[in-house]
C-alpha cells in the first residue's frame, strides 16, 4: 500500500477542480494553487527518500495486481522530475501572480495550470502506457487552454496549429498502441519490457518501436519541433515558461522510458535513429536560434537544442550518460522557464520583440541584468552552475562509447547557445542606455522575485550535485538495468 | 430566433421522458452490461439540448437554472473524490466496495460504491456536453 503515489496526480486535479468553484475569490485560487504545488514538492521529496530504502514503490489502482490493472510506479527517475516539474511550477506561479493579469484569472487560469501540472506528474508516473496516453491528453487538454486563455489573434492562429499537430500526433500514439497490443496482448510497461524480451524484438516490434519514436519526437520537439517555436512564443510568459520547461519533457521522458525499458534489443535501429535525430536537431536548433533577431524566437529555439543535447544522452545509453541527461533533465526545466522569464520580462519592459531594439537594460534594471548572465552561463554550462554536471557526464558517455561527432556537436552547440545568449545580452543589457530615468517602467517585484529564486535553483542545483548524486546515480541504474523496474512491478506483493 | 415549430414541441413533450427513462436505465445497466455513467450521461445531456432546440435558452435556464460548468466541475470532483474516498480508508486509490441489502420491494439488491463514481462521470459528461452546445450557439 503506497497510495501517497497517486498525490501527486490527484491532488492537483481535486484542488484543481475545487478552484473552479472558487471562481470569483482569486486570491484563495492563488494560495491553494501554491499550497498544492509545494505539497507534491514535500510529497515527492518524502517519495525519493523511501525509494532509496525501500526500492521502487508502486500503488495497484483498486488493489488490481499487475499486469491486470493499471498501476503508478515511482522510481528515482521519475519522482525527480516530479519534484522539479512542482518546484517550477510553483517559482511561474509566483511570477503569474503579478504578470497574468485579472481577465485569465477569471477565465480559469490556475485551475487549468493545476490540471496540466496532474497531466505532466501522471505521465511521470505511469506504469501503463494506455495510462500514459491518457495523461498525456489530460496534459495537451489543458495546455489547448492555456495558450488560447486571453483569444489574441497570432495567439490563435499559432495555437491552432499547435492542436492540429498534437491531435495528429495523438492519433498515431493510438494507433502504435493498438499495434502494440494487438502483437503482445498486454499494455503495462513492465509487462511489455517482459514479453518484448521473451519474444525478441523482431522487425514488426522494431516498427512498433520507430511509430512511438516518431510520436513521442512530435511531442518532445526531437527533429520534428517546426510546430514548437511558433506556438511556444505566442501564450504570456509565464504560460510560455511553463510549456518550455515541462511539455517537451514529458515527451523526452516517454521516449526514456520506451527506449530504455521495453524496446532495447536493436540499439543499432532505434538507439542509432535516436542519436541521428538528436544530432540534427541540435544543428538545426542551433541554426534557428542564430538566425532570429526576435527573444522570443531566440529562445524557443533553444528549447529545441537542450531536447537534441537530453536525447544524445539517451542515444549512447551508457550509465554516465544517462545520468548526465538525467541531471541535464532538471537543469533544462529550472533554466529554461528562467530563460523564458527573463525574455517575457524584457519584452514587457521594453514593448520590444527583438534585441536590436532594447538596449542598456543593466543600468536600468542592474538585478534583472545580472540574472541574465546567471541564465547565459548556466545554459552554457560553465561550472559551478547546473548545466556543468549534465554536459561533463553526457560527454564523458560519448566518449566511452567513442561517438566523437556527436561529442563535437553536442559541445559546439554549447558555443552556439552561449553565443546567441551572448548576443541578446551584450545588446539589449549592455550597450548604452535609451530608457531615460522618467521613462522608465518600474519592474515589479512580483515578476523579479521568480526570476531570482530560480537562479538560486540553478546554483543550488550546481552546488547540490553532490548532496543529489545517490537519487541520480539509482534513477540512471534503474534505466540501465530494466529488470529492477520490471521486478519491482511484476514479482511480489 | 423565435421557433414554433408544433410539431417539435408535440414530440419533444413525449420524447424527452423517453430519452430521460433510457437514460436511467443506461446509468445502472451499466453495473454489469453496456451502459454506465459516461453513455447515461450522454443520453441525459441529448435530452438538455433536444430542450434548447425546441425552447430558447432562457426558458430552458428559467426551469434548469444551473451553470453547466460547474455541474461538470462537480462531477469530477465527486468521481475523484470517491476514489481518494478509498485512501481515506487505507485502502488502495480507487477501490470501490460493495454490499448486498434485502429491500421491500427490489428485493435482494447489491449497492456499489462505484455508482457515486458513476454518477459524477455522468455529471461531467453532461456538464461538458452542454457547455460545449452552449458555446457553440451563442458564438455571435
Amino acid at each position: 500500500m503506497n497510495n501517497i503515489v497517486v498525490l501527486p496526480l490527484i491532488l492537483p486535479i481535486m484542488l484543481g477542480v475545487l478552484l473552479v468553484f472558487l471562481r470569483p475569490y482569486v486570491k484563495t485560487q492563488r494560495v491553494i494553487s501554491l499550497l498544492t504545488m509545494a505539497a507534491i514538492a514535500v510529497v515527492s521529496m518524502i517519495m525519493l527518500g523511501r525509494i532509496q530504502e525501500d526500492g521502487i514503490m508502486r500503488i495497484d489502482f483498486g488493489g488490481w495486481k499487475p499486469p491486470f490493472g493499471i498501476l503508478f510506479v515511482a522510481d528515482s527517475f521519475a519522482v525527480l522530475l516530479v519534484l522539479t516539474t512542482s518546484i517550477v511550477t510553483a517559482i511561474c506561479l509566483l511570477y503569474a501572480f503579478s504578470s497574468i493579469g485579472e481577465k485569465r484569472e477569471n477565465m480559469f487560469f490556475y485551475p487549468f495550470v493545476l490540471l496540466l501540472v496532474a497531466g505532466v506528474n501522471g505521465s511521470f508516473l505511469t506504469g501503463d502506457i494506455f495510462n500514459l496516453f491518457v495523461c498525456f491528453e489530460v496534459m495537451l487538454l489543458a495546455s489547448y487552454v492555456l495558450i488560447t486563455l486571453g483569444g489574441e489573434k497570432a495567439q490563435l492562429r499559432e495555437s491552432l496549429k499547435y492542436v492540429l499537430i498534437n491531435v495528429l500526433a495523438s492519433w498515431f500514439f493510438l494507433v502504435a498502441l493498438a499495434y502494440l497490443y494487438g502483437t503482445l496482448g498486454t499494455l503495462n510497461m513492465a509487462h511489455l519490457a517482459e514479453r518484448v524480451a521473451e519474444a525478441g524484438q523482431d522487425p514488426i516490434l522494431t516498427t512498433i518501436a520507430l511509430l512511438f519514436l516518431v510520436v513521442f519526437a512530435l511531442k518532445a520537439g526531437l527533429l520534428l519541433f517546426f510546430w514548437l517555436p511558433g506556438s511556444y512564443s505566442v501564450p504570456p510568459t509565464v504560460v510560455a515558461a511553463l510549456f518550455g520547461a515541462l511539455l517537451t519533457k514529458v515527451g523526452i521522458y516517454a521516449l526514456f522510458r520506451m527506449f530504455t525499458l521495453i524496446f532495447i534489443h536493436q540499439p543499432e535501429v532505434t538507439h542509432l535513429l535516436i542519436n541521428g535525430m538528436a544530432g540534427v536537431t541540435i544543428f538545426a536548433g542551433c541554426l534557428g536560434a542564430l538566425a532570429y533577431k526576435d527573444v522570443r524566437q531566440i529562445v524557443a529555439y533553444n528549447v529545441v537544442i537542450a531536447v537534441g543535447f537530453v536525447l544524445i544522452g539517451l542515444g549512447v545509453s551508457t550509465e554516465a550518460a544517462l545520468q548526465g541527461a538525467i541531471y541535464y533533465l532538471m537543469h533544462d526545466m529550472i533554466a529554461k522557464a528562467m530563460l523564458f522569464l527573463l525574455a517575457g520580462t524584457m519584452i514587457y519592459l521594453t514593448g520590444e520583440k527583438r534585441f536590436d531594439k532594447m538596449s542598456g537594460l543593466i543600468r536600468n534594471y542592474p538585478m534583472f541584468g545580472w540574472m541574465f548572465f546567471i541564465v547565459m552561463v548556466s545554459l552554457a554550462g560553465i561550472p559551478p552552475l547546473s548545466g556543468f554536471v549534465g554536459k561533463v557526464l553526457i560527454g564523458q558517455g560519448l566518449i566511452e562509447t567513442s561517438s566523437y561527432v556527436l561529442l563535437a556537436l553536442a559541445f559546439i552547440s554549447s558555443v552556439v547557445v552561449l553565443y546567441s545568449l551572448l548576443r541578446i545580452f551584450l545588446n539589449a543589457i549592455f550597450g548604452e542606455t535609451i530608457i531615460s530615468i522618467e521613462d522608465e517602467k518600474p519592474l515589479p517585484k512580483g515578476m523579479l522575485a521568480p526570476i531570482v529564486l530560480f537562479a538560486i535553483c540553478t546554483i543550488a542545483l550546481g552546488f547540490g550535485a553532490e548532496g543529489l548524486s545517490s537519487y541520480v546515480s539509482d534513477a540512471a541504474n534503474t534505466l540501465a538495468n530494466p529488470s529492477i523496474y520490471i521486478d519491482a512491478v511484476l514479482s511480489g506483493k | 430566433m423565435k421557433i414554433n415549430d408544433v410539431i417539435l414541441r408535440t414530440v419533444t413533450k413525449i420524447v424527452i421522458f423517453i430519452i430521460l427513462t433510457l437514460s436511467v436505465y443506461l446509468f445502472f445497466a451499466g453495473h454489469y452490461s453496456p451502459g454506465g455513467g459516461f453513455i447515461g450521461g450522454l443520453v441525459l445531456a441529448s435530452a438538455v439540448v433536444l430542450m434548447y432546440l425546441t425552447s430558447d435558452i432562457e426558458t430552458v435556464h428559467k426551469g434548469m437554472p444551473f451553470d453547466f460548468k460547474l455541474v461538470a466541475a462537480l462531477g469530477v470532483l465527486i468521481a475523484t473524490g470517491t476514489g481518494f474516498a478509498s485512501v481515506i480508508f487505507g485502502k488502495d486509490f480507487m477501490t470501490q466496495a460493495a454490499m448486498k441489502l434485502n429491500l421491500p420491494i427490489f428485493g435482494e439488491t447489491e449497492l456499489a460504491s462505484v455508482v457515486l463514481f458513476e454518477a459524477g462521470v455522468a455529471l461531467t459528461v453532461v456538464g461538458v456536453v452542454v457547455t460545449i452546445i452552449l458555446s457553440i450557439s451563442e458564438d455571435e
